[in-house]
């Protein structure tokens, strides 16, 4: 039977600042950035040649010698099996875990960027004359190697997953764009909630940090072009803001329905207390200009939480002390975010934090939201909101507390205790969590 | 609290047919759709044949004032697009894309939501081809430098590419699209588990309306892997076969039987999900209830690259989809009328599936739905099309023709005929490993 609550009990996740959690957290709360030229390709011409880069990562080095089984996987695979390795054994599963059968997997992984030179050349090779050869085409396809070309498939990844972690419960992959795994924890919340599980392993994981997946975004005008400067192109609520930078990396968050997690004496990180998703159904390229589809998934949140976003407790404090944003750094979301904030907190919202670390790590892509989160779960446990970087100027349109460049230790105000992170994608998909300390 | 959901409209879009009375006359009549492919010649990759949808025309099917976005929908964005106008209108509800004249109850769209399974989307290969092929080294590599040149006028060979050019690739898209013509601001997700991802997100769907986020939701999936990478990519994936050269199309694809060879379809299958309560207070006819759901996953999955299950007997995450959507309805396996599996027709999976249905059921000699010869494996379509006809055929308790089926625990080939369906069992495993089950019951 379900008690209802859904809590988290391990954490992990790879990032262009590092994969260990508390090292990378540390070097969030100093405010380090992680950008830096392209190193997989030669984009020296480029006007986005840059990006936030997991560089130097090998699976060997994170989970030994099972890594061998994935030389093949994607990379985007490859770190989300770091980060749920970790966050499987600081939930300490190994020990204690469940039936195969009540734990699931719901991720928001993107799908895998593998042989890109074969690929393009097989497109490249058939096209003369202005006509496209299908029978050249055939022969380069069928130098493809089979396994490899499955593993593009974004599904594989919670398959690996369910493979490792011998986790045969519902396994589940959405796809939507940057608030993929947001979306996939609330989702796998709800089948927590539902008592269709008792663990569920959620986030995600992606890498676009391919010349199509970089060309797909320098067409569309979204991306920084600050290539003189790539440690301080990610500007989230700054004036100078010219577009997000492309990060990598994973997410990995241990749910646990809390009856379980107390039968087994785990040791509970936080709650996650609420979700809420809406869709903004307005344009595929814009947001819709008054903010109402993200203002619905935080008032959703919110109140599954509980939680009066215009309430104050004993002190006159603010009753959601950290809004984690989507923060892009796009002129477009983070004016249209920050009059969400506005929406959803009325008169207190100058008085709620709302910082991005996408100023640190970049943006990454449907794994960012699950980063987000798991910076969540850290504010809570160490009192610290890490800051939004690079924020020189704060843009008049967005005017809220963005704690520039400078972390803020809130213990002497009563530390940290609930959080709402902010996930919003390309085509109007919006999905909010409300993350709340733990208290019995 | 309970808060029961009800199939009010469908939406099928596959090569047997467009709309619910066409594709259910044609799988009645036992006519099938499969047939050579017309879009390109295929035959080069010895894929010749498929189930590709006929004369689809998606400028005719959005509101006037969307028909330039057409310009950024791939084909698997189309045929979702068509099903949900098709389901949406097949309910009687109306949304503001709705024709000016439309008849019918207008939807609350803060109560609608919109779950879809998709697929990758390839991209178009004669326009990557065309835009790629001006920027390669002599060793046949993206000549990274050229191609991303800065600069206008002076730019590189990306700026061949259209601006939007992503958007019409992004598997989120189809969800999209349809959110924004209709008007949908509920929950919105897009789930990818290949064949089962429609089955995933009309369970999703369920679970969005049966706690209260929704009222209504649009469901289903859509994919089209009729173009050249989908193909080579699907028969990589072991989900078709070469077709002996002169093979009559209509009986390649036969299921449960071990000639049988897997031919892809494209499709589009939608359906309008809503809470009973409210869809008899607008008199919303009825197909059936959406009564179970269950998931499952097989960590034994027979992609090639994974560890292999080559001989192996049953998909046991199909099995469990099973039990669980059976727990979820509450009935017993024996009150099972009817199954409608995936029946890819290629041998090493149907030996797999039928033996996860007969361990889940108990039994042999179950009747079937089985779509594939009509349609060929729509791989995130299928779900949702299979799912419509099996509404049809609890509305009208009668089951369509069964062409080509055969083997030792399933009835063979027969015409449609009436029957008595209080409960109809749709389920699919799929390459990843992931399964769904729903179980489909005649309202009371």
């Amino acid at each position: 039977m379900s008690s209802g609550r859904v809590v988290i009990t391990g954490v992990g996740w790879v990032t262009p600042l590092g994969c260990d959690v508390d090292p990378v957290w540390s070097r969030l709360v100093k405010g380090e950035c992680s950008m830096g030229p392209l190193e997989r390709y030669d984009a020296s011409t480029w006007s986005t040649g840059f990006a936030s880069q997991v560089s130097g990562f090998d699976l060997r080095d994170r989970i030994g010698d099972r890594a061998g089984r994935h030389e093949r996987s994607s990379r985007s695979t490859r770190f989300a099996l770091s980060a749920c390795d970790d966050a499987w054994r600081m939930a300490g599963l190994d020990g204690s875990r469940p039936g195969s059968e009540r734990v699931g997997v719901y991720l928001g992984a993107g799908e895998g960027e593998v042989d890109y030179s074969s690929y393009i050349r097989a497109h490249a090779e058939p096209f003369a004359d202005n006509a496209f050869d299908l029978e050249a085409f055939a022969r380069a396809v069928s130098r493809f190697d089979a396994a490899s070309e499955l593993e593009q498939e974004p599904q594989l990844t919670s398959t690996h997953l369910a493979v490792e972690f011998d986790a045969r419960g519902p396994n589940l992959n959405c796809m939507t764009a940057c608030a993929a795994s947001t979306q996939a924890v609330g989702e796998a919340t709800e089948i927590i909630r539902r008592g269709d599980a008792d663990v569920m392993i959620a986030g995600g994981s992606h890498s676009m940090i391919h010349p199509l997946g970089m060309t797909g975004f320098m067409r569309l005008t979204a991306m920084s072009t600050r290539r003189d400067d790539p440690m301080h192109a990610s500007r989230p609520f700054d004036v100078s803001r010219d577009g997000f930078v492309m990060g990598e990396g994973a997410g990995i968050v241990i749910l646990e329905d809390l009856d379980h997690a107390r039968r087994r004496g785990a040791a509970v990180l936080a709650e996650l207390a609420g979700f809420g998703s809406t869709a903004d159904a307005y344009r595929i390229t814009d947001i819709h200009p008054d903010g109402k589809g993200g203002a619905g998934a935080m008032l959703g949140a919110l109140e599954q939480a509980g939680i009066d976003p215009r309430g104050v407790d004993a002190s006159g404090r603010p009753l959601v002390h950290w809004v984690n944003a989507h923060g892009t750094g796009t002129q477009e979301n983070d004016k249209i975010e920050s009059a969400a904030v506005r929406t959803v907190f009325g008169g207190l919202a100058d008085r709620v934090p709302f910082t991005s670390i996408k100023s640190m790590l970049g943006h990454l892509i449907q794994a960012a939201g699950a980063v987000e989160l798991i910076a969540c779960v850290k504010a809570i446990e160490t009192g610290v909101i890490p800051p939004t970087a690079n924020l020189s100027e704060v843009d008049p349109v967005c005017g809220l507390d963005h704690v520039p460049n400078e972390a803020r230790d809130l213990n002497d105000a009563g530390g940290v205790s609930v959080c709402v992170s902010n996930s919003f994608g390309f085509g109007g998909q919006n999905d909010s969590v409300c993350v709340r300390r733990f208290e019995g | 609290m309970d808060r029961a959901v009800v199939i009010t409209g469908i939406g099928p879009i596959c090569a047997a047919g467009a709309g619910a009375d066409a594709v259910w006359s044609a799988v009645c009549a036992g006519r099938s759709g499969l047939g050579p492919i017309g879009s390109f010649d295929a035959s080069a990759l010895g894929m010749a044949l498929g189930g590709e949808v006929a004369g689809l025309k998606i400028r005719d099917l959005v509101p006037k004032g969307y028909r330039k976005a057409t310009k950024v929908m791939a084909r698997d964005i189309e045929l979702a697009v068509a099903a949900a106008r098709l389901a949406v209108e097949d309910a009687g509800l109306t949304t503001r894309g709705s024709d000016g004249g439309a008849q019918g109850h207008a939807i609350d769209g803060v109560r609608t939501g919109c779950q879809i399974g998709a697929g990758q989307i390839s991209a178009d290969p004669v326009e990557l081809g065309r835009a790629v092929s001006v920027s390669m080294t002599e060793a046949g590599l993206l000549d990274t430098r050229e191609w991303g040149t800065e600069g206008e006028g002076s730019g590189g060979a990306m700026d061949n590419l259209p601006p939007l050019w992503l958007l019409k690739y992004l598997p989120n898209m189809l969800a999209c699209h349809v959110t924004i013509i209709h008007g949908c601001e509920g929950p919105s997700n897009t789930i990818m588990g290949a064949e089962a991802g429609a089955l995933q997100s009309i369970g999703e769907s369920l679970r969005v309306i049966e706690r209260g986020d929704a009222d209504i939701c649009f469901t289903g999936g859509a994919e089209s892997r009729l173009n050249p990478m989908g193909l080579v990519r699907m028969r990589l994936a072991g989900r078709a076969g070469e077709v002996p050269a002169g093979a009559d199309p209509a009986c390649v694809v036969r299921p449960y039987d071990g000639s049988s060879v897997g031919v892809i379809g494209e499709g589009g299958g939608m359906l309008i999900l809503e809470e009973s309560g409210s869809a008899a207070a607008r008199g919303a006819r009825v197909y059936a209830r959406v009564s179970g759901f269950g998931c499952g996953m097989d960590t034994r999955p027979i992609t090639p690259g994974l560890d292999g299950l080559g001989d192996a007997d049953e998909d046991v995450g199909l099995t469990r989809a099973i039990r669980a959507a059976l727990d979820d309805a509450g009935i017993g396996a024996g009150e099972i009328d009817a199954v409608a599996p995936m029946a890819a027709g290629m041998p090493v999976l149907d030996r797999r599936e039928l033996g996860s249905i007969r361990t889940a059921l108990g039994r042999d000699g179950f009747e079937t739905i089985t779509l594939t010869p009509f349609a060929g494996n729509m791989l995130a379509g299928h779900g949702g099309v299979t799912s419509a006809v099996a509404s049809m055929a609890i509305r009208e308790q009668r089951l369509p023709a069964r062409l080509n089926t055969g083997g030792a625990s399933v009835a063979g080939a027969c015409g449609a005929r009436d029957a008595a369906l209080g409960h109809v069992l749709v389920c699919s495993g799929s390459y990843g490993g992931q399964a769904a089950a729903l179980v489909l019951s005649r309202a009371s």
